[in-house]
């Protein structure tokens, strides 16, 4: 015990009480903290199947073919479906918090919070509508 | 933490990342990953998506969405794995880890985008 007490480079002193590596189960907004953040895996994933529809996209039709299969695989579908509901995890808390990270002034004057936040949520049915309609279009 | 002088940069690309995430990967997944898939709707045919690919606007806005995308969910996995695990003692090898894979993961949308044409 007393080893473990010994000072290193990132705890000079140990005044504090040991934090469990657990302690992100302890309330529900740790655990809602937490899953928030990981949210990020999820990003990464969408990103790099993305990339694997371009790529088949791009090696041809029979290709594009064999990734829409793929694509609807029951354990393939399933991670994306997780993946979905953590990416709308990730765009609902980021535009939450919008008026906190942005100070926008107009004439002065703060734009008050709720309007930055509505004016996130419509900037993403926006964007959301015009991909539908880019890949829908015939 | 190695390169404390890099710490603003990552934060502001972990910001604009958050918000190209936000904006355009929830309809694409929903499109490509679960609603094609499942039948709701009917894909896209092989030329329509090659000409949307081919365009240079498409092209470009795929291209900052994968970068800054990746970017942002590095840095906030690495800050996850600083909370939620306590290991700071691995804190250069995460670093690597987290931009690395997102750099390896930029370069191949940069590869995959130069080749579309």
């Amino acid at each position: 015990m007393s080893e473990r007490l010994a000072p290193t480079e990132y705890h000079p002193r140990w005044f504090r009480r040991r934090v469990s590596t657990y302690w992100w189960l302890e309330r529900r907004s740790y655990l809602a903290f937490i899953l928030r953040e990981l949210s990020s895996v999820f990003v990464a994933w969408s990103v790099a199947y993305l990339l694997l529809l371009v790529r088949a996209v791009i090696q041809g039709h029979s290709r594009y073919d064999q990734f829409l299969a793929w694509s609807s695989r029951p354990f393939v579908l399933v991670i994306n479906i997780v993946s979905l509901s953590f990416v709308a995890l990730h765009a609902i808390t980021w535009f939450n918090l919008a008026p906190q990270a942005m100070v926008i002034r107009v004439l002065g004057k703060r734009v008050p919070g709720p309007l930055i936040m509505a004016s996130n949520y419509v900037a993403w049915a926006i964007s959301s509508a015009l991909v539908v309609w880019l890949v829908l279009r015939t | 933490m190695p390169r404390r002088s890099a710490e603003p940069l990552l934060w502001l690309v972990f910001s604009v990342g958050g918000v190209v995430a936000a904006m355009l990967i929830p309809s694409l997944l929903f499109l490509f990953g679960v609603a094609f898939p499942l039948g709701w709707l009917s894909p896209p045919s092989h030329e329509h998506l090659l000409a949307l690919l081919r365009h240079p606007l498409t092209r470009l806005v795929f291209f900052m969405l994968c970068t800054l995308s990746l970017f942002h969910a590095a840095h906030r996995f690495r800050y996850t794995l600083y909370d939620g695990l306590q290991i700071k003692h691995l804190n250069e090898m995460i670093f690597v880890l987290c931009y690395g894979g997102a750099l390896a993961g930029s370069l191949w949308a940069a590869y995959l985008l130069l080749h579309a044409g």
